[in-house]
């Protein structure tokens, strides 16, 4: 008897099983509605259509001699209005009232759109169908576009109208794209990737408000204040099963359609496939298990016994040209280890996560031409125990000799170029070596191979080690720590001349051995970030010593102590009653009155923190950044106030130094003095930088120290006005703070760099400028009390995230 | 049996940080890493008892904000050539929500 078949949905899962259907020659009579105005299409396949790749018709899967063929009754453009199960019959939106023996919903997803002010503004759209796709077809060079979503769908938007000169950004909440196929590491080389295609992509940006013009769309403005005239905007963040009819029907519905194995709903005679299914609590958006999925139901309904079965799942991607590949599960966790391959090079990321010497994840990137090999370790839980060390390389390299990396660098041509920047070749590099050069600042002099950007150092010492062998020793720089083989300096230059701009940009680019760093590299390299990409990068406070992330320096019982700002030594009773007020309040053990002229409250309790803070915020003060690397104090005497022998305002001075200089962050701790006359009271010629005042202007001297060396400053410049010396100090400072290794006091910066080459800089009148607009620029930024923000924004977490007392108790 | 008790949301720890829970028997501290997953271990290093919730998490690690032992948030152990051990407590996410299990933590304060 031939079954009466209505399908709801004509998409790629419920077109695929009406092909198994007519393949096995089953006996049915269809009928298929599509609320959309044509039949089935490849709805992945509307990437390269929007790019310009591909034509609609070349992704129609099934057309109209299809149908007839198999005498499919086609309904386009027409909805459902209603199920009614009992019946077994479905309503038209025209009336008509049609009976099925079996029904299969295929009604896919929704996209879901932001609640944000605005959402309905004309202009603004998903992207899900042709529809969708024409819209952004349309736009050209004259346009900008904003597409709100940087996963899959969102990024092949942005690419395939970049690729049409339209001017994209795309704006992603998350810290990093494609978040949840990719780690950090590989978002930030996509990122990469995206940029050079002229795509403007912002993360961790958040959406407040589409601002529109006579009702149509003409801005998007994040929290942040920023505004970005678009012409179009897409919403692309993701997809929700459309179970509206379903759930009018009466059928069990949770995130999606309610299935057993065989896609069977909660009717027996009703099935559903594809996106608005939800099977064993998973919902699905790639096309295998679609695929999958459609040919049980079709076996279904043939009376066949099948079963769908959920696989283990890979990604393998192309978004405009660049490859990516993750599959299995790549989180950290109990006894799982990392191994990681970078090439920066050529671009390419690879991670193992393994786990008792099986494979359980992996993210490639660049080049997952070996993905097939990989993403099988991990379906067949292959042990990796023999090929261990080997097995990052791919298939290539198994079962042979172990790989010598010198190797590769031997087989090497003369003319192979090593060095980008200046052009230099292998051959040039042996030649010098063999000519004498026999370390790696031999050959930089000799060659300038790695002497501009510093990418093929690596490279340079290898041809080194290969072209004198035994000979060969590795210079003795010491590495920042196990993470990298880089100095700091090296990483230095790196940041600079590369224009890296995140912690994950350092890793790759740098070679970093482990995934995220470790407590010695990382507050390096946050440092060095903010320091040369003070508007670009954002401080990330878990690479911050607690001291710095909570504003406070921790003790050794875990409690904190918290200094104020006097400015220069400078207080009130009003303050000083303040401070007196707050040790009574939160039961403060000891006062004392530190060797930088304020008064340090110690054994505050971390719970305690923001409050304290609020409440000397009230009396006017701010914190005194006496955690952290960055400017401390700056010590005065009473000058020309007071003191008969004064010959300058040294107070006024260091007051308005200290109100300059406060909040910077520099390489190590930086401690400033103003003395008003030779007698030095406030003992200048021992601190970092230090001035002292005669009668005919200001000796500045810099890289004293009283820890755990003691020396006198050197000095510098003499100058002859107050603006002089500020201009003059800002200078130094950002001398200092670009040029220096992190935790490296000026005094020993100086040893390195030599007090000649800082004194050309800052002597130089149109250096000196610059320098110091760099440091204004950044104090834009820095210059701000920190714990007015955290004691009005973040005081949440300084408490306890939960307390477990009374239910412990019970 | 295990009793797994809602903490918070995982949105309520940093990436790479950490925030204590308290419980009868002390400080707890509950860890997220990069990758979020999350752990849960006495708040006190075994050396001078730090607080290792406010340690800088790498990988699966936690380095002490006292005097820089490295200690494996997975097994509480201490990393490198000093030795120790920290509790460790079993913990999970589950819809965005930090479940840890009580019936260890009660444990814990008996013992």
């Amino acid at each position: 008897m031939t079954q009466e078949i209505i399908v709801i949905g004509a998409g790629m899962a419920s077109g695929r099983t009406l092909e198994h259907l007519f393949d096995a020659g089953a006996d049915v009579n269809v009928t298929l509605f599509n609320a959309e105005p044509r039949g089935n299409y490849n709805r992945i396949m509307l990437s390269p259509v929007l790019a310009g790749d591909k034509t609609y018709e070349e992704i129609v899967t099934h057309d109209a001699d299809w149908y007839e063929a198999n005498g499919v009754t086609c309904r386009f453009g027409e909805r459902v209005a209603s199920v009614d199960r009992a019946a077994k019959t479905v309503t038209a939106e025209n009336g008509d009232v049609l009976p099925y023996d079996k029904l299969i919903f295929g009604t896919g997803s929704n996209p879901f759109m932001i609640p944000l002010p605005g959402h309905d503004l004309d202009g603004v759209i998903a992207y899900r169908d042709l529809e969708d796709t024409e819209l952004m077809m349309s736009m050209g060079p004259q346009n900008k576009v904003v597409v709100i979503g940087g996963g899959l769908l969102g990024l092949e938007a942005a690419a395939g109208m970049a690729a049409r000169g339209v001017e994209v950004t795309v704006v992603h909440i998350m810290g990093h794209l494609m978040e949840r196929q990719l780690d950090e590491t590989a978002g930030y080389l996509l990122r990469k990737a995206l940029v050079d295609k002229g795509i403007t992509v912002l993360c961790q940006a958040n959406s407040k408000e589409i601002l529109g013009q006579d009702g149509k769309v003409c801005a998007l403005l994040l929290d942040d204040g920023t505004e970005l005239p678009c012409d179009l905007l897409v919403m692309a963040v993701g997809i929700r099963p459309n179970v509206a009819l379903a759930q009018d029907a009466g059928l069990a519905v949770g995130k999606g359609i309610h299935v057993d194995d065989q896609m069977v709903t909660s009717d027996k005679d009703i099935l559903a496939v594809g996106e608005c299914v939800e099977h064993n609590g998973a919902i699905f958006g790639l096309v295998a298990p679609l695929y999958d999925q459609a040919k049980v139901a079709a076996q279904t309904i043939l009376g066949d016994e099948a079963a769908f079965v959920q696989k283990e799942l890979s990604t393998k991607l192309k978004v405009t040209g660049c490859d990516l590949f993750s599959a299995g599960d790549f989180a950290d966790g109990e006894g799982r280890e990392d191994i990681v391959f970078r090439d920066p090079g050529r671009g390419v990321y690879r991670r193992l996560v393994i786990e008792d010497n099986v494979v359980v994840g992996t993210v490639m990137y660049g080049d997952t031409a070996d993905s097939n090999w990989f993403f099988g370790l991990i379906r067949d839980k292959t042990d990796i125990a023999d090929m261990r060390d080997t097995v990052i390389f791919g298939p290539a390299y198994q079962g042979g000799a172990p790989v010598d990396p010198l190797a590769a660098v031997a087989a090497l041509p003369r003319d192979a170029e090593i060095c980008g920047c200046n052009g230099i070749c292998k051959g040039t590099i042996v030649d010098a070596i063999e000519g004498g050069a026999t370390d790696l600042t031999a050959v930089r002099a000799v060659t300038k191979a790695s002497g501009s950007c510093g990418t093929c150092t690596g490279l340079v010492e290898q041809v080194l080690a290969v072209t004198l062998g035994d000979d060969f020793v590795l210079p003795g720089a010491q590495p920042i720590c196990g993470c990298t083989d880089m100095t700091h300096e090296d990483v230095r230059r790196m940041i600079k001349s590369q224009e890296l701009k995140s912690m994950a940009a350092v890793w790759q680019e740098c070679a970093w051995k482990t995934v995220d760093g470790c407590h010695v590299c990382r507050p390096a390299l946050n440092y060095y970030l903010i320091a040369d990409w003070p508007l670009e990068y954002l401080d990330d406070p878990q690479s911050r010593f607690i001291n710095e992330r909570k504003h406070a320096n921790i003790q050794k019982d875990g409690t904190f102590s918290v200094v104020p700002r006097m400015w220069g030594g400078i207080t009130t009773p009003d303050e000083l009653r303040a401070i007196a007020d707050a040790a009574d309040k939160y039961d403060v053990p000891t006062v004392k009155v530190t060797g930088g002229q304020r008064i340090d409250l110690l054994g505050v309790k971390g719970e305690d923190l923001p409050s304290i803070w609020a409440d000397l915020n009230d009396a006017g003060m701010v914190s005194g950044h006496a955690y952290s690397k960055g400017l401390r104090t700056v010590k005065t005497c009473v000058g020309t106030d007071h003191c008969r022998f004064g010959t300058q305002d040294s107070t006024g001075l260091g007051i308005k130094l200290e109100k300059a200089l406060w909040g910077s962050w520099t390489p190590h701790k930086l401690k400033l003095g103003v003395s008003g006359c030779p007698r030095n009271c406030a003992e200048a010629t021992c601190k970092d930088i230090g001035i002292v005042c005669v009668d005919s202007g200001f000796q500045i001297g810099i890289g004293g120290a009283a820890g755990m060396d003691v020396r006198e400053v050197e000095r510098l410049i003499d100058v002859e006005t107050e603006e002089e010396t500020i201009i003059a100090i800002k200078a130094m400072t950002q001398l200092y703070r670009e040029n220096a290794k992190y935790l490296d006091r000026i005094y020993k910066w100086m040893n390195k760099v030599g007090l000649e080459w800082i004194r050309e800089r800052i002597a130089d009148p149109a250096e000196r400028a610059t320098l110091a607009t760099r440091f204004d620029l950044s104090q834009t930024v820095y210059q701000k009390d920190p714990w007015a923000e955290h004691a009005q924004k973040k005081a949440a977490i300084y408490r306890p995230v939960a307390n477990l007392s009374l239910e412990a108790a019970e | 049996m295990t009793d797994w008790i809602d903490i918070a949301s995982i949105d309520d720890i940093p990436q790479r940080g950490a925030r204590v829970v308290k419980t009868r028997a002390g400080c707890v501290a509950v860890f997220r890493t990069a990758a979020d997953e999350v752990f849960a271990l006495d708040n006190a290093c075994p050396h001078k008892q730090g607080p290792l919730v406010e340690g800088i998490v790498h990988g699966s690690a936690v380095t002490c904000p006292l005097h820089n032992w490295v200690i494996s948030l997975e097994t509480g152990l201490v990393q490198g050539n000093d030795e120790g051990q920290v509790a460790t407590y079993p913990a999970r996410v589950e819809g965005g929500r930090v479940l840890l299990d009580t019936t260890f933590l009660q444990a814990r304060s008996a013992a």
